[in-house]
């Protein structure tokens, strides 16, 4: 097992009291005789960045997926905040504070931005089983749900039909929903996919002001996007974490080289951080 | 022993019943899982089989005749095939299918019984196939042990085309990525039609092959669309085996659980739908490669 | 496919309803009489459209909770009381008790597998009812006295009466109907329809969801039901048929699913070709006139009646329904 501690030297080290919101051992998972996920763990110290690289067919929307609660596990044991959750399902997960965003965006197409923000309002402070309206709770909700929207900068956009927007407006909303969740941990999968450079300038910046309350792990392929967010990096190759620690460490990790680019020379730069 | 004896010929009956629903269903699972199109004009189509059986056959229809029957309400069903994937082509959602098809079939309903009459036409098998075989002692119509064997001999054929010939592969692989079959330069609607006029053109041929047996009327579109649905959902939509199954049990309750406990006759079918589906949502046998459901 | 719930202008509305109260004023009793009995199949088609529509569950058990109100109201009639007070209670309640006790476990399948649980439930009360005889089998459950609304009041046999009770049952349910599209449990109900799994990542239990849909959706029916009882005076097995289970969905469809309004005026059309336009000129092709109805409105109404309506109003260009 290969633990990966989020904590980086090359800044100040965190209050030795730093509370772990997301503990993970063990993690493995299966399909059938193919190991996707082996036996993986983590550690996630509040207010930090957690970026999750390798290559393609690496394990790592399994491994998202099985945190999350939407893929069954062969193992492990998952924490969240001091809660075991490793036998929760996905809602109940979420309603513990761990939620995802999907590589593919998976909105409520045909409601309205508004509409998308507010469902997950509702199930955090709301009633969503209330069969009545009732104006004053109802009118906190939506003014909830415009505030997250106002953080992603979508403001202009409230009543829009989510299917009439762009793909990295689309992803604004992602954020503004599982930020109205007010979770612990968030799980960000490929976020950037897709997205163009303003796009994902834009996007960094808002993960950057996330609340420090918070902490993510972002699976990315976007080495820019990686090295501007990333506290630490944990770097999957066949189900197995080979590399961990910071954006530099990791860089120079030589399983890290073999595991990108097979055997090659291995004397080349392989990450160089672009000059911005 | 007794009990074998006993109810042998119900369970026949069963197997003949069994046999004509696959033959109408199959046409409906295999549209519905390869096209994800529900269309409730199959039973009309069926019906339609039926009264061809009604407008070519007398009791002296021989061997010739009975082939020509078939092989013209086989062609009938291909057109009516083509032109209801022509017309769903362009309506993607379920609950429209539904509107437009079964809009189709109640049109095509009250035209057939306009042209035919409102009264039960019966249609007699041909005369080669007119008398009784002796099984076990007991005397059977010769016509509905036909039927069975046409039946397996169909299933068998449409199995072995679809697994193992290239026109087969090519359809499974629609089922299970479409825009990769396009991205190869493979009209993937005309594939599809194709299935929709090969699914219409076997319930064209089951309606025919049932008419003896369940004759002609108005209404019975609609009986056999449920019995269709029922056969298709319990089996595992676009599945061919599926289809198999769902046939035998829904011909065995119909047939046999009927005449053990005939109290409960009318409760059968759905309740054993409905205790089958919410032990195995997906059916007894769903398809392998997937039902082509859009995501 | 972009859905709204379709805004009516409160003048309209009021003056719909000012229209419908009038109509004893203005026509005879026999089409008054249908016209109660079309506020009541109405009233099914409104409670389909909450589960189809609005939660994305198209179902056919909903005419078999409205005959479970029916047949509750009739004999509550015959045994018990002819208030139809308590015969709305009774009915509504029995409806949304079967409900429960269905929902529990077909609202565990989904899709085109739900739709065919639905259709065996609909079709076992169907049978229950055509086959036991305290229900008068299938003769139909005759006797059934004229209702009254206060205990000693003037039983209602004018068709007339019988029409505003019916009124007012559907304009209740209705609201109901409205008042739960609106609220938050409307909100988690239009989720589960868009998408079942994002709901799930948020926290919510969809199952939940759906089954208290599920139950509301049946007491409406059941209402529905006791209304038609009271208008009618007999019930059927034949209401309870596969056929009309099949013309509720489908008046859905044609109204505009998720608009509530749009499948009310679905259902009236409907009701109307049926029984007034095949039976008084088309005697016996009631499936022919209705099968072009459907027809048409498939091509010429590619989001329903009410979205005919919505249309005419200045839509943003992308809210387009992938028809």
């Amino acid at each position: 097992m290969n633990p990966v501690t989020a904590t980086d030297p090359s800044v100040p080290a965190p209050a030795a009291s730093a509370p772990l919101l997301l503990e993970v051992e063990g993690l493995t998972v299966r399909y059938g005789a193919l190991t996707a996920v082996d036996s993986v763990g983590m550690r996630l110290a509040v207010g930090r960045r957690h970026a999750l690289i390798g290559p393609n067919g690496a394990g790592k929307s399994s491994l998202f997926a099985a945190l999350a609660g939407a893929q069954r596990t062969a193992g492990g044991q998952i924490v969240l905040d001091g809660q075991e959750i490793t036998g929760h399902d996905e809602a109940q997960r979420a309603k513990a504070g761990l939620v995802r965003t999907y590589q593919h965006s998976n909105l409520f197409s045909g409601l309205s931005v508004l509409d998308n923000v507010r469902v997950g309002v509702e199930r955090t402070e709301g009633q969503p089983l209330r069969p009545w309206p009732r104006r004053r709770a109802d009118r906190r909700i939506v003014e909830a749900a415009i505030e997250s929207i106002e953080r992603v900068g979508l403001a202009d956009r409230l009543n829009a039909p989510v299917s009439a927007l762009s793909h990295g407006e689309r992803r604004q909303v992602e954020v503004a929903l599982v930020l109205a969740c007010h979770p612990k941990v968030v799980l960000f999968d490929e976020p950037t996919a897709g997205m163009s450079a303003a796009e994902t300038h834009h996007f960094a910046a808002l993960i950057e002001s996330l609340p420090d309350t918070m902490a993510a792990i972002i699976i990315e392929h976007d080495l820019d996007v990686v090295f501007r967010l990333a506290h630490s990096i944990s770097v999957l190759a066949a189900g197995k974490v080979i590399a961990s620690g910071t954006p530099a460490q990791v860089r120079d990790d030589p399983a890290v080289q073999e595991a990108y680019l097979g055997s090659g020379r291995g004397d080349e730069p392989l990450f160089e951080e672009v000059s911005r | 022993m007794g009990w074998l004896d006993a109810n042998l010929l119900t369970m026949l009956n069963g197997l003949a019943l069994a046999a004509l629903l696959f033959l109408i269903a199959v046409g409906l699972s295999l549209v519905f899982g390869t096209m994800d199109v529900l269309n409730l004009a199959h039973g009309v189509v069926s019906l339609t089989g039926a009264y061809i059986g009604v407008a070519l056959l007398d009791p002296a229809t021989g061997t010739i005749g009975f082939i020509v029957a078939m092989l013209a309400a086989a062609a009938i069903g291909l057109v009516l095939g083509a032109v209801l994937a022509a017309v769903t082509s362009g309506v993607s959602d379920h609950l429209r299918q539904a509107l437009l098809t079964l809009g189709i079939a109640m049109i095509a309903g009250d035209v057939l019984g306009e042209v035919f009459g409102s009264d039960v036409r019966s249609v007699p098998p041909p005369a080669f196939l007119g008398g009784s075989v002796e099984i076990l002692g007991r005397s059977y119509p010769a016509y509905r042990l036909a039927v069975i064997v046409l039946s397996l001999i169909i299933g068998v054929a449409l199995f072995l085309v679809l697994e193992r010939t290239k026109a087969g592969a090519l359809v499974r692989a629609t089922v299970a990525d479409r825009t990769m079959v396009e991205a190869i330069g493979v009209r993937s609607r005309l594939v599809l039609g194709g299935v929709f006029a090969v699914g219409a053109a076997l319930a064209t041929l089951g309606g025919l092959l049932a008419g003896p047996v369940l004759g002609a009327q108005p209404g019975l579109d609609n009986t056999v669309l449920l019995l269709a649905l029922v056969v298709v959902v319990i089996g595992g939509l676009g599945s061919i085996r599926g289809a198999v199954l769902g046939a035998v049990l829904v011909g065995q309750v119909q047939t046999l659980g009927v005449s053990l406990l005939p109290d409960l006759a009318s409760f059968l079918l759905f309740g054993a739908m409905a205790v089958v589906l919410l032990l195995k949502p997906a059916g007894l046998l769903p398809a392998r490669y997937g039902t082509g459901a859009r995501a | 496919m972009t859905r709204r719930t379709g805004r009516l202008r409160p003048a309209g509305v009021l003056l719909l309803v000012v229209i419908l109260a009038a109509v004893p004023f203005l026509l005879a009793s026999y089409p008054v009489s249908l016209g109660g009995r079309i506020l009541a199949f109405a009233l099914v088609v409104v409670s389909t459209d909450l589960l189809t529509g609005v939660t994305g569950m198209p179902t056919l058990a909903q005419v078999g909770y409205f005959g479970v109100g029916a047949y509750s109201a009739g004999l509550v009639g015959i045994h018990w009381t002819d208030n139809l007070i308590v015969q709305l209670a009774v009915g509504t309640l029995a409806a949304g008790l079967l409900a429960l006790v269905t929902g529990v476990v077909a609202v565990r399948t989904a899709g085109i597998v739900f739709l065919m649980v639905t259709l065996a439930i609909g079709e076992l009360i169907h049978q229950v009812a055509d086959r036991l005889d305290f229900l008068g089998a299938s003769n139909g459950l005759v006797g059934i006295p004229a209702g009254t609304l206060y205990p000693g009041g003037e039983p209602l046999i004018l068709a007339g009466y019988t029409y505003w009770w019916a009124l007012l049952v559907f304009l209740l349910g209705l609201t109901v109907a409205y008042v739960v599209a609106k609220s938050p449990l409307g909100l988690s109900m239009r989720a589960v329809r868009e998408s079942p799994t994002r709901l799930r990542a948020v926290g919510q239990s969809t199952y939940v969801v759906r089954l208290v849909a599920f139950i509301i959706a049946g007491a409406i029916a059941g209402a529905a039901g006791t209304a038609w009882t009271a208008q009618t005076r007999f019930v059927s097995p034949g209401d309870l048929a596969f056929s009309v289970s099949a013309l509720a969905l489908l008046s859905v469809v044609l109204g505009g699913a998720g608009t509530l309004w749009g499948p009310a005026i679905g259902a009236a059309v409907v009701f109307l070709t049926r029984d007034w336009l095949a039976a008084n000129y088309f005697t016996g092709h009631a499936d022919l006139l209705l099968g072009i109805v459907f027809v048409l409105a498939v091509f010429l109404l590619p989001r329903g009646i009410a979205g005919y309506q919505l249309s005419r109003r200045s839509d943003p260009p992308h809210s387009g329904a992938a028809a």
